[in-house]
């Protein structure tokens, strides 16, 4: 059992998880992410590790979309996670580019945290752009403008900051003299290839961590497979991060569809007074 | 009919030119109508009645050649003359001096290509069911004397660490307990068991009976720990290091799916059989929504595979309800890997068997989900280096099944994090770990076996190489210790 310290709402439908998993807090790295099972009975879903301490402690920040996310959010300190696996995939490669747009969609923030973080002490000049769909909906603002030279959030109905998209922010940092030397990007799968279909012209290299579906988080099930360059490749062995011009998109969020019906029958049983695990 | 004699308490074995003559025994079997909408297991076992039958049967040779078909070793002349004898107990404790596994053994082992194919009576009769006398020995035993209630001394010897959990892991571990070493069984999903949890389905090895099994690590004081990646939770080196074992055994299996590589195999409703298996296996996806993890379940399915897993996957989707369940093997019946007997239950559950036929490209429909599977019609050619003829395609012989779901069974490779995350460790084709005749890595004190070191094979080579490794760890801890 791995205990919840601390259970935090951030934001409409997000919560802030302090969880005591000591293995995990030690090897972890940023741009790795952890498998959980909440109970018997439970599915293992992929979340991104936020950060790790000292004392065994990891942060998980969760949004409430499905069934096991919703019963995740509804836990509260002193309860327990069943299950949590890893670190798992690769931690990020952490390079000095120079100029550095981070790109966070969403609870995507979440994930881009670590790697904003990691790429600050690495002497990179970070540019960050943070957008979600409403106000109540970002989250981790502070967090990111404390490593980043500038912040720039976007919200689609300009109920906080531009009012738009995250591109146009970056068509704006792209289009500046001294332009951009690399790009990282999280968040929807439209958003991430809306970034990379931005930056393609430019020839600025663009990571994005992809999140498809996962049963074990090992390699041994090949849901996550994803093309990349024209090659097969397994998100959770090989990623979770690639180059954003050479994922297919398209085929990506197809085979994300893979189980919606299901889901959605899942999550409107739960909301129903399904029991945990039942 | 001869039937054994049994007179104050012991057997009159009825003469060889007798036994001869009676009739191989058969399980009571689930009947194939009901068993499209259950998980239970389809074989009952033999009975006490025609257990004992059965173990007349044997012809007890003087050269007992059914113990060189076993690749532990089994004395299956022994355990069979304790069954007709009624003295399970020293039946089960003779089978256990060479197998951890009984219970499992008796029932997903291929026996026909091993024990029975070298059975004396099976030159001209029946062989001796092997299998399902183990079987039924494993079954006595677990309910009448369960070998996890007995008392183990609890030595601390060196610690050992065990990395996976299925065959040849727990093979290893139970050996290695046994001789006095401290061990922990590392695993990176929740449960125990490798692919005798997430692979081999309830109807032909309920849970129930591995975890009994397992129960035999726990009376040894073997410690678990789950959820615990080797490579990722922390490395190879470290457990070596920081951690204090002396040495390891590396059984992490070959868990990485093959795919074909034909166009349309990224669609929705492609998934590869070890996807398929686990979600029902490990996640009881067939009680979705009781349970939370989906499965697909299509009017028509395609299985792509001749080989076990193959088989487990279509007959899986046949209880989920696959109005049409479709096996798509380039090879005819001949070459099929898969065990008789999986292909005989296949056949009455209603599975459609399409041989010689192979998958050309999956068709998707606007969704972007499977609509149909293209295919081609083979021929056999000459033997390739397996010894199996080699399908030739034949010129204009495509055709399109409709299909929902297409599920590939074609093979497996070594998950790589162990070998990616441990400098070193020699590796060959498909990351297939390099060991010697004693299961020694490139890297000292470090052994490895089971499918990591195979490739693919079966749950008895495995444990045969977890019982050499347990021997060779033994060796090489007890030479340190003279040593120092």
């Amino acid at each position: 059992m791995f205990p919840i310290r601390d259970a935090v709402p951030l934001g409409t439908g997000l919560t802030r998880f302090r969880v005591q998993a000591p293995l995990v807090a030690r090897a972890w790295r940023p741009g790795q992410f952890v498998i959980v099972r909440l109970c018997e009975g439970g599915e293992r879903i992929p979340l991104t590790v936020v950060e790790a301490f000292g004392d065994g402690s990891v942060t998980l920040i969760v949004q409430a979309v499905g069934k096991t996310t919703r019963h995740l959010c509804s836990l509260a300190a002193g309860e327990a996670i069943l299950d949590v696996l890893g670190p798992l995939g690769h931690p990020t490669p952490i390079e000095r580019y120079g100029r550095v747009a981070c790109v966070a969609g969403g609870v995507g923030a979440a994930e881009l945290l670590p790697i904003a973080r990691a790429l600050a002490g690495a002497d990179n000049s970070l540019h960050t752009i943070v957008g979600a769909r409403r106000a109540d909906l970002l989250i981790l603002e502070r967090e990111l403008a404390g490593c980043s030279a500038t912040l720039t959030v976007a919200t689609e109905d300009g109920s906080r900051g531009r009012r738009g998209l995250v591109t146009g922010p970056l068509h704006d940092l792209l289009g500046t003299a001294e332009g951009l030397d690399a790009v990282y990007a999280v968040g929807p799968l439209p958003m991430m290839r809306a970034v990379a279909e931005a930056t393609r012209p430019l020839g600025v290299r663009t990571y994005v961590s992809l999140n498809p579906i996962m049963l074990d988080g090992t390699g041994m099930c090949g849901g996550c497979r994803v093309t990349v360059a024209g090659h097969l490749r397994f998100a959770c062995v090989d990623g979770p991060e690639f180059d954003a011009h050479e994922v297919d998109f398209e085929e990506l969020m197809r085979r994300n569809r893979a189980y919606t019906a299901q889901e959605r029958h899942a999550d409107e049983r739960w909301r129903a007074g399904g029991a945990p695990g039942a | 009919m001869a039937r054994p004699a049994r007179e104050n308490g012991r057997v009159n074995a009825p003469r060889p030119r007798d036994r001869v003559k009676i009739p191989r025994q058969h399980p009571a079997e689930a009947h194939p109508e009901g068993r499209r909408s259950t998980f239970d297991e389809v074989s009952g076992g033999l009975d006490e009645r025609t257990a004992l039958v059965e173990a007349s049967r044997c012809l007890e040779c003087r050269d007992p050649v059914c113990t060189r078909g076993c690749p532990v070793g089994v004395d299956v002349r022994g355990f069979i003359r304790h069954v007709v004898r009624g003295e399970l107990a020293a039946a089960a404790e003779r089978i256990r001096e060479a197998n951890a596994l009984p219970a499992v053994c008796g029932r997903v082992c291929p026996q026909e290509s091993q024990c029975e194919a070298e059975c004396t009576l099976g030159r001209r009769f029946a062989p001796v069911a092997i299998g399902l006398l183990e079987r039924y020995v494993a079954d006595w035993e677990a309910a009448h004397r369960p070998v996890w209630e007995r008392p183990f001394a609890r030595t601390r010897g060196p610690r050992v660490a065990v990395v996976g959990s299925g065959p040849a892991g727990i093979t290893c571990a139970a050996e290695l307990a046994r001789k006095g070493y401290a061990v922990t069984v590392f695993e990176a999903l929740h449960a125990l068991g490798g692919v005798l949890r997430y692979g081999i389905p309830e109807f032909r090895l309920p849970k129930h009976v591995l975890d009994r099994e397992l129960r035999l690590l726990d009376a040894l004081g073997v410690e678990r720990r789950t959820n615990f990646l080797v490579g990722r939770t922390a490395t190879l080196d470290e457990l070596m290091g920081e951690w204090g074992f002396q040495a390891v055994f590396l059984a992490t299996g070959a868990g990485t799916p093959l795919f074909l590589g034909i166009p349309g195999e990224t669609l929705a409703g492609v998934l590869s059989a070890n996807e398929f298996l686990t979600r029902v296996n490990l996640m009881a996806a067939h009680r979705f929504p009781e349970h939370d993890t989906p499965v697909v379940a299509p009017r028509a399915v395609a299985v792509i595979g001749g080989g076990n897993t193959a088989l487990d996957a279509v007959r899986t989707a046949r209880r989920l309800g696959a109005e049409r369940a479709l096996l798509v093997y380039r090879r005819s019946r001949a070459e099929m890997p898969a065990r008789a007997e999986e292909v005989r239950h296949a056949e009455e559950e209603g599975v459609e068997f399409l041989f010689l036929t192979s998958p050309v490209r999956v068709l998707g429909d606007a969704e972007g989900m499977v609509a149909g599977l293209e295919c081609q019609e083979m021929t056999l050619g000459d033997p390739d280096r397996s010894g199996r003829r080699q399908p030739i395609p034949v010129p204009g012989s495509g055709r399109v099944i409709e299909v929902q779901a297409v599920i590939e069974a074609i093979g497996q490779k070594p998950n790589p994090i162990v070998q990616a995350t441990t400098p070193g460790l020699l590796t060959g084709r498909h990351g297939v770990v390099a060991v010697d005749a004693e299961q020694a890595t490139s890297r000292p004190r470090v052994f490895a076996g089971g499918d990591l070191s195979r490739g693919g094979a079966t749950v008895i080579l495995a444990m045969r190489d977890g019982r050499r490794a347990a021997a060779a760890i033994d060796r090489a801890l007890s030479a340190a210790a003279a040593a120092e």
